[in-house]
């Protein structure tokens, strides 16, 4: 047996997706990673797989593609969770929703505030932008939604796709961000009355302040402004708290965070952050799903090299025979140095972070339309990626 | 902003015309690479050109192996014939400090105000703030001039030929780009107003071109028709479709027809094959490459009919190759090269 360089990987363990999903104190599963990844496919494929297996499961998207919700046999998402069609005789249940951020900022701020004072803050322009483009917004929301779907306990699994970030720290960040700022100094020192004892406490300069604020943001939008953080301030207060007890509820063993790659170097990268801040934060990390690899099927295929194939097709090219048998001596060499490559940025990874647990999804040849290629994937995540019983991680590094 | 700012427009739609070109592409399909590659194009035989990273990742540091950029325009990538990029790792929270100092002479109270938090809330929070910030630094930089503006003589050349900026992601462009549109409703008037204004002028002036980056798959072909449409309804002008790590064909049309076909690879004729070029166990090997042979073929459908759709929105499109082993500096020179080939180059 040649031996490829994929063969000093650090001999991860397997990231046991079945055991996970089958613990019923699993209650919530966080799938994050760089962008493209597939972890949107990656959480519907595990709360399918999880409602075949007897759980009842909630999948929140972020993500508004309409393949999603097709491949899922549902005509459309929105904000509330849609029961999905599954097989007679299924065990257990699934249900999907697409987070809509500002149908649920509304939700929270009705829940919250009298009749009248909800249709002050829903009519504030600040309260329109900051419902739907504020950065962090959608990260709050998504959030406010698991701590909402947990509550209510109609669901004993809640699978969560992570909106699409621009850094990995986005996301565990911006809750934490927004309630600091709409509890911070900046909101009372905008909703005081000018000219009173709150500005004095804001030491040297706040004269300056309040004439740059004026300058910059003109006097029109601080008003706004004002208005609306003084409608707001008394419905929420304590928007920080809310935070922490989001961030408590992820850091509850009842979570696992399931960061998603490709065999990239960008997305490994990102998902290297992602482990060091989830460890760092001792939030619970179930392990690292490397998504739409390209492993050599077991068999006669997996023995022969890259460097047999060429040298094979050298030999029928120089002949000028078998056209076919050539062409097909050509993939196969590239099959294998691209899967050569996965294994060296993938074993690189693993020697950072030794102890992860990892499961692998090989790419399907064509792009997820229904469940039946959902179930695949799911099947993948539980088997390896060749479907073979046994470490098939390991195996699938050698030639 | 109108035309005679920046010359006699040429003809529109043309990437050679355009002064700002905005780079996006859903994520995981290399628009750092692109940008950077496209930037490297329009920098050929003597251009000067700034590339602009505004999602606050390092991406070009990265690329290129460089330490993370401090905040700044750095000469990062020499090229042959004098031509220059420079790189600016923009961020929020510089640009509204240099953007106080600059037009306030304000650095105490951008120092004051950032002990209220009022930076952060400006920075990350504000809603639109952040994008104004950000494209209005891409912008100053596509109308910043060289030296002192003489009054009755032409204007001075402008300092950058071409600006590129490494966008948001295909959901998210259409907001970043049209931040005009979110301030308007909360800053009617002031300076912000007036600023965001003027981004806008550059944006929607015919010397701005959104490019879209994509891959031979269903998922980013979607997103780029999604964002296409939105850019259009948005009265802004769509460039190229640069269609990225496009693999070279392994098969003739005919096999692969064949193979996809009959869902049977020709085996027999394989194994002999296979036989011919003294390899053993040639049955069996024969059938996992058949099997090899017909989830490529699979792809290779799908990449077609992924091509035709994309064909069908009647925009420029521009392949560039995959590349084994990653990109480094000579692989964007590849790459540059092949952007000026089909014409996105200076």
């Amino acid at each position: 047996m040649n031996v490829t360089s994929g063969e000093d990987t650090p001999n991860a363990p397997r990231l046991d997706v079945d055991t996970l999903l089958d613990d019923p104190a699993t209650r919530i599963v966080v799938c994050c990673g760089a962008g493209g990844v597939g972890k949107t496919t990656t959480a519907a494929a595990l709360g399918l797989r999880a409602a075949e297996r007897g759980r009842h499961a909630v999948v929140i998207t972020v993500d508004p593609a309409r393949r999603l919700a097709q491949s899922l046999g549902v005509e459309s998402l929105d904000n509330t969770p849609r029961p999905v069609a599954l097989p007679e005789g299924t065990r257990g249940s699934l249900h999907a929703m697409m987070l809509d951020m500002k149908r649920t900022f509304d939700e929270v701020v009705e829940e919250h505030a009298d009749p009248e004072r909800a249709r002050q803050i829903l009519a504030n322009p600040f309260y329109q932008t900051l419902s739907t483009s504020f950065s962090g917004t959608q990260e709050y929301m998504a959030m406010e939604k698991l701590g909402q779907l947990r509550q209510s306990g109609a669901w004993d699994l809640i699978v969560v796709d992570t909106p699409p970030s621009r850094s990995a720290l986005d996301f565990l960040d911006a809750p934490q961000r927004l309630g600091r700022f709409l509890d911070g100094r900046l909101i009372r020192f905008l909703s005081a009355p000018a000219n009173t004892g709150a500005f004095r406490l804001l030491g040297a300069g706040f004269s300056l302040v309040t004439s740059v604020v004026n300058k910059i943001l003109g006097a029109q939008l601080l008003d706004d402004l004002r208005s609306f953080v003084v409608a707001f301030d008394t419905v929420f207060g304590g928007f920080q708290a809310r935070a922490e007890r989001t961030y408590r509820l992820l850091q509850d063993p009842g979570t696992a965070f399931v960061v998603v790659a490709v065999p990239d170097t960008d997305a490994l990268r990102e998902a290297s952050y992602f482990v060091d801040r989830l460890t760092r934060d001792s939030m619970p990390l179930a392990g690292l799903v490397v998504n739409r690899s390209h492993p050599l099927p077991d068999g006669a295929g997996r023995r022969l090299t890259a460097a047999q194939a060429a040298e094979a097709e050298a030999v029928l090219r120089g002949a000028g025979t078998h056209p076919l048998a050539s062409a097909a001596l050509r993939l196969h060499a590239e099959r294998v140095r691209i899967r050569e490559h996965e294994a060296r940025l993938r074993d690189r990874m693993l020697s950072e972070h030794r102890g992860i647990r990892v499961a692998e999804v090989a790419a399907l040849p064509e792009d997820v339309h229904d469940l039946a290629s959902l179930r695949t994937i799911g099947a993948a995540l539980a088997d390896g990626p060749s479907g073979a019983a046994g470490d098939s991680w390991d195996s699938s590094t050698r030639h | 902003m109108s035309e005679a700012e920046f010359g006699p427009g040429r003809r529109s739609g043309s990437p050679a015309g355009a002064r700002l070109h905005i780079v996006t592409g859903k994520g995981g399909t290399g628009k750092t690479t692109v940008a950077t590659a496209l930037a490297m194009a329009l920098a050929s035989r003597g251009g000067r050109v700034l590339l602009v990273e505004v999602e606050g990742r390092q991406g070009v540091a990265t690329l290129l192996g460089e330490p993370p950029l401090p905040y700044g325009e750095r000469e990062l990538i020499p090229l042959p014939g004098g031509g220059r990029v420079c790189v600016l790792a923009a961020d929020a929270e510089s640009a509204l400090l240099e953007y106080l100092e600059l037009f306030y002479g304000m650095r105490l109270a951008g120092q004051a105000l950032n002990r209220l938090g009022a930076v952060d809330f400006a920075t990350t929070i504000a809603p639109g703030l952040r994008d104004v910030l950000l494209t209005g630094k891409a912008t100053e930089a596509v109308r910043r001039r060289s030296g002192a503006r003489r009054r009755s003589a032409a204007p001075a050349p402008f300092h950058y030929d071409a600006v590129v900026v490494d966008a948001p992601p295909t959901g998210r462009i259409g907001r970043f780009l049209n931040v005009n549109t979110e301030v308007a409703g909360l800053a009617r008037v002031g300076p912000i107003r007036t600023h965001a204004d003027r981004v806008m002028g550059v944006i929607r002036s015919p010397q701005t071109l959104v490019h879209f980056v994509t891959l031979l798959e269903e998922m980013p072909a979607q997103e780029t028709r999604d964002g296409i449409a939105e850019i259009d309804a948005l009265g802004l002008r769509v460039g190229s479709v640069v269609v990225n790590m496009v693999r070279p064909p392994l098969l003739e049309e005919p096999d692969l027809t064949a193979a996809a076909a009959s869902g049977e690879f020709a085996r027999d004729e394989l194994a002999a094959g296979l036989r011919a070029a003294g390899l053993a166990d040639a049955a069996d090997l024969a059938a996992a490459l058949a099997a090899e042979v017909g989830a490529h073929a699979l792809r290779v459908a799908l990449e077609h009919r992924t091509r035709e759709r994309l064909t069908d929105l009647g925009r420029p499109m521009v392949d560039l190759p995959w590349l084994e082993g990653g990109v480094g500096r000579s692989a964007l020179e590849g790459l540059a090269d092949t952007l000026g080939e089909q014409g996105m180059g200076r």
